[in-house]
């Protein structure tokens, strides 16, 4: 039983070409204690999906079908005053620019009391205490908590942002991107604390992100996602060492690494216009192995292996 | 020295100065590039690496004179670009050319593809079939079938597209040198691998030889020849990219390696976690070795006295005062 199950998840945005299938039918779910990953290249309809978790679809984006079960309720049917008691409560958010996602005249410390304050009614002592212990857990003395975000290095800003992101105790994490505005020495120390604290506090991340490498080094299980499905979700060793889905495997074999030099595989083509998306399996323009049937029927996500979903008709 | 460079830049500076606040009369410098040398050979893809900041991008600029260098020398062709007038610099520019990182904001999004291949060689005043130039050119970067492509805008170009458009247009001058600023990192990773191939063709099929600016390694393991790591402004590690990427010197290029995270290989950077997080200020010099307020190595000589760049191994140059005495543990 999952922490948050998403079950064929579909939003789209009204625009005017048309309707963009943003997510058209997904389903997954998120364990407790665990660190999810969720892949996929721009376009695919990942940071849509995660958005909507939240109820933060920007305007014209819609939940048109599918459910977002969390703690046996479902998140695509609340209001925006229900979402207001779950969102920071019980799911917070890293966000991707997080240099820009504090504010530049507010003492950090404060920040963060503001944010406890405004979601659970407790005295503002306790929550000044709450927040320099917070940031003193994400490596931030004390003494610096009353500094502002200006005289914050990058990875110290993206640490206050992950204090914040705690502040309440949430069970699930949503991590867009968390790192890729740093440079990759901070991002390194910045990752290896997010991993210690998910392991000590318990929690689940949901690590939304284009970065193969990274998921493949740091989650529990992946989800890969192309032009608005799912193609492939399971156990990340099982994933990335033994890929099912054509895509997949095109994927990992594009990735050049830094230990050696390999011959790179070239996916030919662009991602399609999710507006009139190609019948059948959406990887199929692009494929190299497409056959009759992947032009025709839309493959569906089958188990093939323990826990290893895949959604291709060259899995057998 | 290399024998047949094509591009050399000699102590290179520049400095940019500017109010210290609104109201003051102070002058504060940021020391983007201090004092870089370098050398880019025939047909060679020289990878310049290094952290956002460092000024990679103010160095690649410096090269073509987009920008004025404050002190130093660049030697194209045998030629100091560094002493050239308008004139002379814009014949000069045929040769050397640059390309963008971001392919969305790098093409005039009122041209054809047409349109925006034959600016050049008009701008240029090149005498040549300019119709035949284009298309072979188009070809070249494959955007095929050609005719499909002419009188298209570039809003109806995908990402990968955009950017072959971008090499195109830069390949219709038929130049010798090509600055890359950060060429594939807006690319997603399947659309990405074709560019770099493509830019390997290109060095190949018109023999050009390549700056390549980049902050991902991996990328340049696979694209360059050779790696120069550029941190705060100076160049403090150079050499073969299996030299570098196997047997790292310097202690920030080891850490830069040993930072990013690897295809299948779990994450735990015990290493990494002795380089210090420091608030460096870009205006205000940093004493002795740049890296010694970060290094977990550091030495009284290193808060000091400025390690100059020492070959150390053969063709392998490192600017570290304790490079032989660190134990690398890869």
């Amino acid at each position: 039983m999952g922490l948050l199950q998403i079950h064929n998840l579909k939003v789209y945005y009204s625009t005017l070409r048309g309707k963009v299938k943003a997510v058209d039918g997904i389903s997954f779910d998120l364990e407790k204690n665990e660190i999810f990953g969720l892949v996929g290249e721009s376009g695919c309809g990942k940071s849509t999906a995660m958005l909507s978790i939240l109820g933060l679809l920007p305007p014209g984006g819609k939940i048109v079908g599918g459910k977002i079960l969390f703690e046996g309720e479902d998140l695509a049917r609340k209001n925006e005053a229900e979402m207001k008691s779950i969102r920071w409560k019980k799911i917070s958010m890293v966000p991707q620019a997080s240099m820009n996602a504090l504010n530049p005249v507010v003492r950090v410390r404060n920040q963060i009391v503001e944010a406890i304050l405004a979601h659970e009614s407790i005295a503002k002592t306790d929550a000044v205490e709450r927040a320099e212990e917070l940031l003193d857990m994400v490596g931030i003395a004390r003494s610096r908590a009353s500094s502002y975000p200006f005289e914050y290095s990058g990875g110290m800003k993206q640490r206050a942002i992950m204090a914040m992101a705690l502040a309440c105790s949430p069970n699930i994490v949503i991590a867009d991107e968390p790192t890729t505005a740093l440079d990759v020495i901070v991002q390194a120390k910045v990752i290896d604390l997010i991993i210690d604290l998910q392991k000590k506090l318990n929690f689940s991340i949901l690590w939304v992100t284009h970065d193969l490498s990274l998921i493949s080094a740091i989650c529990d299980r992946v989800c890969i996602m192309y032009a608005g499905k799912v193609v492939e979700v399971g156990d990340a060793q099982s994933v990335f060492t033994n890929p099912l889905c054509k895509y997949t495997q095109l994927l990992i074999q594009s990735i050049p690494t830094v230990k050696e030099t390999k011959n790179l595989v070239h996916i030919p083509g662009a991602a399609p216009d999710l507006v009139n998306p190609p019948v059948g399996c959406r990887f199929h323009p692009r494929c190299p192995y497409a056959e009759e049937i992947c032009r025709k029927e839309e493959p569906q996500l089958i188990e093939t292996k323990k826990r290893h979903y895949a959604a291709c008709y060259s899995v057998k | 020295m290399m024998e047949e460079a094509i591009l050399r830049g000699e102590k290179l500076k520049k400095y940019f100065s500017f109010k210290k606040s609104f109201l003051s009369w102070q002058k504060e410098v940021i020391r983007a590039v201090d004092g870089v040398s370098f050398e880019v050979g025939k047909k060679e893809i020289l990878g310049l690496v290094g952290e956002s900041g460092c000024g990679k991008t103010t160095l690649g600029r410096l090269i073509l004179r987009l920008i004025e260098p404050t002190e130093g020398k660049i030697l194209f062709d045998g030629v100091d670009v560094t002493s050239l007038n308008h004139r002379e610099l814009k014949k000069m520019r045929r040769k050397m050319q640059i390309v963008y990182q971001d392919p969305y904001e790098s093409l005039n999004p009122r041209m054809t593809i047409y349109e925006l291949l034959r600016e050049p060689i008009r701008v240029h005043k090149i005498t040549m079939d300019a119709d035949e130039a284009i298309e072979q050119m188009l070809e070249a970067v494959g955007l095929t079938p050609v005719e499909n492509f002419l009188r298209k805008y570039p809003h109806e170009l995908s990402g990968g597209q955009r950017q072959r458009c971008a090499l195109a247009r830069v390949l219709v001058l038929r130049p010798i040198f090509i600055v890359a600023d950060e060429p594939v990192s807006m690319l997603d990773v399947s659309i990405r691998t074709g560019i770099i191939e493509l830019l390997m063709k290109l060095r190949k099929d018109f023999d050009i030889s390549f700056l390549f600016i980049t902050h991902d390694l991996a990328v340049a393991r696979h694209i360059c020849d050779r790696i120069a790591t550029m941190y705060l402004g100076k160049i403090i590690e150079s050499g073969f990219k299996n030299e570098i990427f196997d047997t790292p010197l310097h202690p920030y290029t080891q850490a830069l390696l040993d930072a990013v995270p690897e295809f299948g290989l779990k994450f735990k950077h015990h290493r990494i976690q002795k380089i210090k997080d420091v608030v460096t200020s870009p205006t205000s010099p940093i004493p002795g070795c740049r890296f010694h307020p970060r290094c977990p190595y550091a030495e009284e000589i290193c808060r000091k006295e400025e390690p100059q760049l020492i070959e150390a191994k053969k063709a392998h140059f490192v600017a570290c005062h304790e490079w032989d005495k660190i134990r690398i543990e890869f």
